[in-house]
């Protein structure tokens, strides 16, 4: 794996390649396996994230009772046509959230970066894919841009909010969606970059307070946000607009802002929205349950 | 890490350390007790305690240890899965002590033929998992390497007897751990291996003079 983002920057120079091409070589060098061989299983993990926001079920909730059904309403008011942001913006929350919900509801997802922040890169993804009308191939193309991304975070910081907060989960996620959505529409592999800086830019100190522990709330939401968070960030790159601070330096700010987060605010369940009163009251509640 | 650690697993949500994890030590269980489990009694612990249920820890455990994978969607399901399969299970909570990861979990396993299995193990983060203890002797591994665990009355010649027969069936060894109760007590080693130890050499194990206990954790399917 890559150590930055400039390294890979470098050796796609180098070597004339693209982003997702030199993140390809390196899997298939560290594992041992065939270009055919990761390509065909990355194929798999594309298709399971597409079954995972198809595969939404309205009806469910989630053991402890606090989610499920929020999509299936977003998308009515979708449907509706008087919304803020349009119809796009749109089915990408609506993604976000279905496929969220489906992770706190016990369904199969892909974590991507965590099962906590599985449903950004699904829902800019897949909306993506479906308002450009683009290929199976060029969608597995992108995951590897995003998990080039995800790399160089997980070994430069980390991607778990025990560790570094929300930050290092919904903010990674965004980042890597970010990155891939600029592959998408035909940004350059400094672009994808520049993007991911953006991203990180506007997440930075997020923390993690789930309430009574669980990956619901406000996880479930920040799903929504990471999304709109990572195409804010890619449009602005695909107009031109640079970041000012190199993106691994804004990964490296991460994990300094990282490391200055107490404990409570690390999934902990001692924090933030997990500490207030009605917070407290619904850990009790289902404790007691328990 | 692995690309396919950032962009998956693949998995059955809502926790990779709550649920994927759970899942993962359930498997494990289920291999080193070598046969189907007829009886679980389960204890959690920390946080598997405290927000187990919320995260599907219970269900998890028990789809593991009926040998389903992380990404199976029978997950929600296995209690009813485990009681149409005839098998019993109990849930309790317990406190492991300050020194123990807060995901962690004591397992009480019987299996059909009546084999009796102890386990503590912990989800460490990710999804991976740490085999913490077997039968109340120290053990420490992840499963992700073939294990072979023998338990030996703590006299001179085991360590080099096992680590020969190793060497005799290019076995390399990735890493290797010795602990007893006290000097010439019980003790265990606990050896991580690149390759799978062939099954005669388990047997030739298990009638050496002193050899009290082997227990082997294969990668391959049963």
């Amino acid at each position: 794996m890559f150590q930055s983002l400039e390294e890979i920057l470098q050796a796609c120079s180098e070597k004339k390649k693209l982003f997702w091409e030199i993140v390809l070589e390196d899997d298939c060098k560290e594992e041992g396996i065939t270009r055919e061989e990761s390509l065909e299983k990355m194929h798999l993990t594309w298709k399971a994230m597409a079954d995972s926001d198809r595969s939404y079920d309205p009806g469910l909730l989630s053991a402890s009772g606090l989610s499920g059904g929020d999509a299936a309403k977003m998308d009515a008011w979708r449907k509706r046509g008087t919304t803020i942001c349009g119809d796009f913006l749109n089915r990408m929350m609506v993604r976000a959230l279905r496929v969220a919900e489906s992770n706190a509801c016990m369904k199969r997802i892909v974590a991507a970066p965590t099962a906590g922040a599985c449903g950004v890169i699904p829902a800019v993804l897949l909306t993506i894919q479906e308002e450009k009308k683009l290929k199976d191939s060029e969608m597995v193309r992108a995951l590897y841009v995003a998990g080039g991304i995800g790399g160089v975070i997980a070994g430069r910081f980390c991607i778990s909010g025990a560790e570094g907060g929300c930050q290092a989960e919904i903010g990674s996620a965004a980042a890597m969606a970010s990155g891939a959505a600029v592959y998408l529409m035909g940004g350059t592999n400094e672009e994808i970059a520049n993007a991911c800086a953006l991203t990180i830019s506007s997440m930075l100190g997020l923390v993690c307070d789930p309430v009574a522990g669980l990956v619901e709330v406000p996880c479930i939401k920040r799903n929504v946000t990471g999304t709109m968070n990572a195409v804010a960030a890619a449009e602005m790159t695909l107009a031109g607009i640079q970041t000012r601070i190199p993106p691994d330096e804004v990964i490296d700010a991460m994990k300094t802002v990282g490391r200055s987060i107490v404990p409570e605010l690390r999934e902990t369940g001692l924090g933030g929205l997990a500490a207030t009163q009605t917070g407290q009251k619904i850990r009790e509640a289902l404790e007691r349950e328990q | 890490m692995n690309i396919f650690n950032i962009i998956g697993p693949v998995m059955v949500g809502p926790s990779s350390s709550h649920t994927a994890g759970a899942v993962r030590i359930g498997n494990v269980c289920r291999k080193l007790l070598g046969e189907k489990v007829r009886k679980a009694d389960i204890y959690f612990h920390g946080s598997f305690r405290r927000t187990g249920r919320g995260h599907g820890t219970d269900r998890a455990l028990l789809a593991g240890l009926m040998g389903f994978a992380v990404d199976d969607p029978r997950i929600p399901d296995s209690f009813s899965y485990a009681e149409k399969a005839g098998m019993l299970f109990s849930f309790h909570g317990i406190d492991l002590g300050e020194d123990a990861h807060p995901n962690s979990v004591k397992l009480d396993l019987e299996s059909v033929s009546g084999r009796k299995l102890s386990i503590v193990a912990s989800s460490v983060g990710g999804g991976s998992i740490l085999i913490n203890e077997i039968d109340g002797l120290s053990a420490n591994f992840s499963g992700e390497l073939p294990t072979l665990i023998v338990h030996n009355l703590d006299q001179p010649g085991h360590v080099a007897e096992v680590t020969s027969m190793l060497q005799h069936k290019s076995v390399n060894i990735a890493t290797m751990q010795l602990y007893r109760s006290g000097r010439g007590g019980h003790a265990v080693m606990v050896i991580e291996c690149d390759q799978e130890v062939p099954e005669e050499s388990l047997d030739w194990l298990k009638h050496l003079e002193g050899v009290e206990k082997v227990t082997y954790y294969s990668l391959s399917e049963d």
